[in-house]
């Protein structure tokens, strides 16, 4: 029996794809050291000049990998913290997003982007942010974030398979913190599939990443109160499983939606606009959406940093206030 | 900060709809400025502030309808414009930024507490004193607010939702709530009558599928009606009495007069003006039916306010004349076709409403030849004109002669006078009938 932490399925994934497939490269900032996070602890030794150290640049990590896809290479890039991203913006929305559509389907750009986002380690503002909302807008790109170590290794493997280009998310907050006992683990080995976590009747929160684990969490002491929550991991955000959403929202009719992103223009309003569309003769109570303020940086102070993300408490008194309704 | 609440705008009026926000977050609000613009299902008015300094928040979004007692907007005290208007990016939201929205509850809240706000209702004379039919006004009551898989579910099984007592917040009725009531054989369904606390079962199943049938909401318009008028009939025991006029020389008198007057006066000449002169002058004589209840009071009036009954696509209204006996035939003419007019287009104010002594009803119009009126309750009387038919009538001298009939039925509150007091009335409005010419 194999407990795993995130950190360790990311890195046993890598390695195993490497190793299957020598098309398979990595590309980022530190990684022949072993990244910041230890995601790719080893990996230089065994692979070589596969494992590739770039400038700090990360216009120029993904404008390569876009190039070595295009030359059928597998490249699998780190983006050391996802609030680096940005400067890669232009390459990935304007040019790998289109790839695909540009050609009409004649070519592909299988690539993958892994990058660390969001808080709760006292970040501050350049370690924290939550990026996934600016490209999840964007089609052509699948924006995947898991948050169990089984679904990190399933969805990982799913990602480099894709033909074309995928955003990894790996929380930074639970790299260590969730750990998984591997052996008969749920998994999911499909891109845009949601599941249902836990099941309930009472009310239905939706959540990904960290958020996920705080909202099992909340789950069960509201279980205690008698609310019975269902709790849904998105997995993937764009293209987000509607299906397992509708028949979520409308089994209990009444939906809290949790992200650790700001409020406007939050992957909540999407989720949100989607049930009141297409299951609107279900529901039982406005939609609710718990996030972070619309304040530009996540603080550093842990007092603020607190305040400013959504946890377990305010998740649980949002799902009783809900509840109640 | 002020808290502004929706007004009861008229007697047994329980909800309104803002139909345009006259002040934005952060304008400078002076005394009496109007702050919004109300429509209920009897009047339009607009709200006057009671307090000073600058608009705050607006609550209720335009178009949207809410119970009477529900926070509108809030105003922020002090010299007007005085407070920063609300910025929106300077603003942050709450911890954990639980979105808002009209029926938003806040996350530490079990349920939004009313009992701070400041009601602004225009306060008439009269009307303030009178305890409005039992109906209880809780400003988060939700118990008449069915969200959409409520109403489908309900739909799907035939299910009268007012029978169900809601366990959601203020009372409202959830998916739980309807389901469990699904669950339950039709028979069992013990139901509870809010309004008169006395328990009803709906009926079995058997019985209840015996002929299609369609379910009819009841409209706020039509539930007032309904309220209104169980009350008369429970509260007050009425007696019905009736007199035959002979209208005949009032018929001609309108047929000569009625094209000269809509070119003089630019309106149709009916009968009605002239039965309201002459039911103004009879009540002169009689005031113990210009009257009203107030609370355990009866009060005679001396100013004639009548009611004219109005029935329109909206439902029944009851629109005021005041001071009708001053008024001249022409004068009455033109106040009753205004009144009309504007109860069709529910344009009608406050003050058209309020404060009637007595009512007239031109059932006539209709054709019925005679009808039962209920007390336009807390008034204590109400007459109907019948319609005009010519018959053949034994006059005094025995001759048969073809006369212009008509019936004057009158419904009274019995605890408020007798029948001598009653029949003299109508004795009395009966001669005058016949003497106009």
């Amino acid at each position: 029996m194999t407990t795993m932490t995130v950190i360790e399925a990311v890195r046993s994934t890598l390695d195993e794809e490497m190793a299957r497939d020598d098309r398979i490269f990595i590309i980022g900032e530190d990684v022949e050291a072993g990244g910041v996070f230890r995601a790719t602890d080893g990996l230089h030794a065994k692979y070589n000049d596969r494992v590739i150290d770039s400038p700090l640049a990360e216009s120029s990590i993904i404008g390569i990998s876009i190039g070595a896809a295009h030359y059928g290479l597998r490249p699998v890039a780190e983006i050391q913290f996802a609030d680096f991203i940005h400067s890669g913006f232009d390459q990935l929305c304007s040019e790998a997003s289109r790839w695909c559509y540009r050609t009409n389907g004649d070519a592909y750009l299988p690539m993958v982007v892994r990058t660390p986002w969001g808080g709760g380690v006292h970040g501050g503002q350049h370690h924290s942010q939550s990026i996934e909302a600016y490209y999840a807008h964007m089609p052509g790109i699948k924006v995947v974030a898991p948050a169990f170590p089984a679904d990190f290794r399933s969805l990982l493997k799913a990602s480099i398979a894709d033909p074309n280009p995928v955003l990894f998310l790996e929380h930074k907050r639970i790299y260590r913190l969730i750990k998984q006992e591997m052996e008969g683990a749920p998994a999911e080995t499909q891109l845009s599939r949601a599941r249902v976590t836990r099941k309930g009747t009472d009310l239905t929160i939706f959540a990904y990443g960290f958020m996920l684990h705080e909202s099992l969490n909340a789950a069960e002491t509201l279980s205690g109160e008698g609310v019975d929550c269902m709790v849904v991991d998105l997995l993937t955000l764009n293209p987000l499983d509607k299906e397992t959403v509708l028949e979520s929202a409308k089994a209990t009719g009444k939906v809290l939606i949790v992200h650790e992103d700001t409020l406007t223009g939050g992957l909540g309003g999407e989720i949100s606009a989607i049930i009141a569309e297409e299951a609107f003769e279900y529901l039982d109570a406005p939609i609710k959406r718990l996030a972070a303020p619309d304040v530009p940086p996540m603080p550093y102070h842990h007092a603020m940093e607190d305040f400013f993300m959504p946890n377990r408490e305010k998740i649980a008194a949002a799902a009783r206030a809900l509840a109640a309704y | 900060m002020a808290t502004v609440t929706m007004p009861q705008l008229g007697e047994s009026v329980t909800e309104g709809t803002i139909i345009a926000w006259l002040k934005q977050p952060g304008d400078p609000v002076a005394l009496d400025d109007s702050l919004c613009e109300i429509e209920t299902e009897k009047v339009t008015a607009e709200l006057p502030s009671q307090f000073e300094g600058t608009m705050g928040e607006i609550l209720v979004p335009q178009g949207e309808t809410v119970e009477v007692g529900m926070a509108l907007c809030t105003v922020l005290e002090g010299a007007p414009g005085a407070a920063p208007s609300p910025n929106g990016h300077a603003k942050a939201a709450a911890p954990g930024a639980w979105s808002g929205g009209p029926m938003a509850i806040p996350p530490d809240e079990e349920a939004p507490a009313p009992a701070v706000t400041v009601a602004t209702a225009p306060a008439p004379a009269r009307a303030a004193a009178t305890p409005v039919a039992g109906v209880t006004r809780k400003p988060d009551n939700r118990e008449r607010f069915y969200s959409p898989v409520v109403m489908r579910l309900a739909q799907e099984h035939a299910l009268d939702l007012s029978t169900l007592h809601g366990s959601g917040i203020g009372g409202r009725v959830t998916r739980k709530d309807v389901e469990a009531a699904i669950a339950q054989p039709p028979a069992a369904r013990t139901t509870t009558d809010r309004t008169a606390g006395a328990p009803t079962v709906a009926l079995p199943a058997q019985q209840r599928s015996a002929g299609a049938y369609v379910a009819v909401p009841l409209s706020a318009t039509r539930r007032t009606i309904a309220e209104n008028l169980k009350r008369s009939n429970l509260e007050a025991p009425q007696a019905w009495t009736m007199v035959e006029a002979d209208v005949t020389p009032l018929v001609n008198l309108r047929a000569q007069e009625k094209d000269r007057f809509l070119k003089q006066e630019g309106v149709e000449l009916t009968l009605l003006p002239y039965f309201t002169a002459a039911v103004c002058e009879t009540l002169r004589e009689f005031p113990m039916l210009n009257a009203r209840w107030e609370g355990d009071e009866l009060r005679h009036y001396q100013a004639l306010d009548i009611g004219i009954a109005v029935a329109s696509e909206h439902g029944l209204v009851v629109p005021v004349v005041h001071n009708a006996g001053d008024l001249s035939i022409a004068g009455l003419a033109k106040r009753i076709a205004d009144l009309a007019q504007r109860a069709h287009a529910r344009k009608l104010r406050i003050e058209d409403i309020e404060g009637g002594t007595f009512t007239v009803n031109n059932t006539g119009s209709f054709g019925s030849i005679a009808s039962k009126p209920i007390v336009n309750y807390p008034q204590v009387a109400i007459v109907t004109m019948e319609r005009v038919v010519k018959r053949p009538v034994a006059r005094d001298d025995d001759a048969i002669a073809v006369r212009s009939m008509m019936n004057v039925c009158l419904s009274f509150d019995h605890r408020a006078m007798d029948g001598l007091e009653a029949g003299g009335f109508l004795a009395a409005l009966k001669r005058r009938l016949e003497a106009i010419a």
